[in-house]
């Protein structure tokens, strides 16, 4: 058996012509499944964050029932596997707002896929950013705030002007990890029919039977988008610690 | 009357814990529980009983599998990048940064539909003795998870090897020790110690990336929740149950590296 016989379904002849951008390649549905991916990835993050900066003063500042109904949520939902919460909440939480239209009087809707998606990744990101976000507020010298409320700053010019900054820094690391697993999570969402990039590879590799050359074309994508947020993180990183001490010797 | 102490003020503690909002909001679960149980439907429980405790035994034993098989890929991974030469080092960093920046879905799926593609191309792996097990999808279900807990906790390795002191690995060497045997005694237990926090984490992480596996038809738990809600049409009450089993699990997990972390006395300063 020569050489050439058994590396010949390895390389699986015409991989540069199927991954072209042009319609008779299938470069486009993987770009445009990219493009999908990062939508809901921001969007999900976006949401985590504000989730997250709710619960975490909920947790640091709420009423005794507020804390307890925090700890209840991020111990479920980081206990829970993303898969089943996102198959939960697609299907409950469609199904729940509908009920609440008919009962208002209103007619069913369509729920659009993205939107759901970012709705369900946001919630499952919202627990994870609330213990980052209060960790890092814990971090900060709590003398800074009080401080700030003794000069009588508001609650909200307070935490604009003196926690966020202040507690960034300490953030920041945590942070950029959940920007990656909310990237990799929108990979999930294929499991209820998103049209995101795993799909979109599974089904352009399922018409054309090159299984191998797509899989490995789409986590070529996965991967530069990873390390193309590692750059940009490190530079917010560099920028949220301007003014502050090298940290360098310190890891 | 030590022990008379510690249970006073045990407790204590549980009676501090137990303030009235605390007792309301029980309750109210206590009656969102009751309303489930009793509003919705668990009839098709006693139909699908046998496969769901299958199922559940499957998730353990290939969370337990790949658990023990990820550490063992983990250990040279982290060893190599921590104190490796470049040749070891630059390739074990590759592999974490490549398993850490793809989703294990993808991965998953690559080794499964991927590979599993190409093999059946060769005649010489068609008729080997691992053909019989190429063909199932567990073998690929294993492997990718391998995979991925090594990648994870190969990192996670990288940081406890060198976080451990020098002065006890220098000390070691001044007793006489071989390399294999500063490894064995010191380095590793240690490394071990640092790291439990972090491994117990990665092990709540490896339970919660098991369903994956029931997207390349191997039936776990997961699966066949997903059958029930095939079969009946009953949606919430199998993903319902689906999630309280992950509860229980995870709690046991975070149960098991607790009494892990607390035969070693630590000092908090």
């Amino acid at each position: 058996m020569s050489l050439d016989h058994i590396f010949s379904p390895l390389l699986q002849l015409g991989a540069i012509e199927l991954l072209s951008p042009a319609p008779p390649g299938w470069g486009g549905n993987l770009l445009r499944g990219l493009a999908n991916s990062v939508q809901i990835a921001l969007g999900a993050f976006g949401l985590g964050l504000l989730i997250g900066t709710a619960g975490a003063y909920g947790k640091l500042y709420g009423g005794p029932i507020v804390r307890d109904l925090m700890e209840v949520y991020t111990t479920v939902v980081r206990a829970v596997p993303e898969l089943v919460l996102i198959l939960l909440l697609y299907y409950a939480g469609a199904d729940l707002i509908n009920r609440a239209l008919e009962g208002l009087g209103y007619t069913r809707i369509d729920i659009n896929g993205l939107v759901a998606g970012i709705a369900v990744l946001g919630f499952v990101q919202g627990a994870y950013a609330t213990e980052v976000l209060r960790g890092a507020i814990l971090s900060v010298p709590q003398g800074q705030i009080e401080a700030a409320r003794a000069y009588g700053m508001s609650p909200g010019l307070l935490m604009r002007r003196i926690t966020m900054p202040a507690m960034l820094p300490f953030a920041i690391p945590g942070l950029a990890n959940l920007w990656l697993i909310a990237t990799k999570d929108t990979a999930l969402l294929a499991v209820v029919g998103f049209n995101e990039l795993t799909l979109e590879t599974r089904q352009a590799a399922g018409t054309t039977k090159a299984y191998f050359t797509f899989f490995l074309a789409a986590g070529g994508l996965y991967l530069l988008l990873t390390l193309f947020s590692n750059v940009i993180i490190a530079r917010i990183e560099r920028w949220s610690r301007r003014g502050m001490p090298s940290i360098a010797e310190g890891r | 009357m030590s022990i008379d102490l510690v249970n006073t003020t045990r407790t204590q503690r549980a009676l501090g814990w137990l303030q009235p909002h605390r007792i309301g909001l029980i309750a109210i679960g206590i009656a969102l529980f009751g309303s489930a149980v009793y509003f919705m439907r668990w009839d098709w429980i006693p139909n699908y009983y046998d496969l769901a405790l299958q199922g559940i035994w499957r998730t353990i034993w290939i969370m337990l599998v790949t658990a023990v098989l990820g550490f063992l890929l983990a250990v040279p991974l982290g060893l190599a990048q921590a104190v490796g030469p470049w040749w070891l080092a630059w390739p074990a960093n590759a592999f974490c940064t490549v398993i850490r920046g793809t989703p294990l879905l993808l991965q998953l799926w690559l080794l499964y539909y991927g590979l599993g593609s190409l093999f059946p191309q060769f005649p010489a792996i068609r008729q080997s003795w691992l053909w019989p097990y190429l063909r199932q999808a567990w073998p690929y279900a294993v492997l990718a998870l391998t995979l991925s807990t090594g990648g994870y906790v190969g990192e996670v390795m990288r940081g406890a090897f060198a976080g451990v002191p020098h002065g006890q690995l220098e000390a070691a060497r001044a007793y006489g020790m071989r390399r294999w045997k500063i490894f064995r005694r010191i380095w590793f237990p240690q490394a071990v110690q640092r790291a439990l926090p972090t491994l117990g984490g990665e092990s709540v992480l490896l339970l919660k990336a098991t369903p994956l596996v029931a997207t390349i038809t191997v039936v776990d738990i997961y699966a066949v929740a997903s059958r029930v809600r095939q079969d009946t049409y009953i949606v919430y009450e199998p993903l319902l149950l689906l999630a309280l089993i992950y509860l229980c699990i995870t709690g046991i997990i975070v149960f098991i590296f607790r009494r892990l972390e607390a035969r070693i006395p630590t000092r908090v300063g």
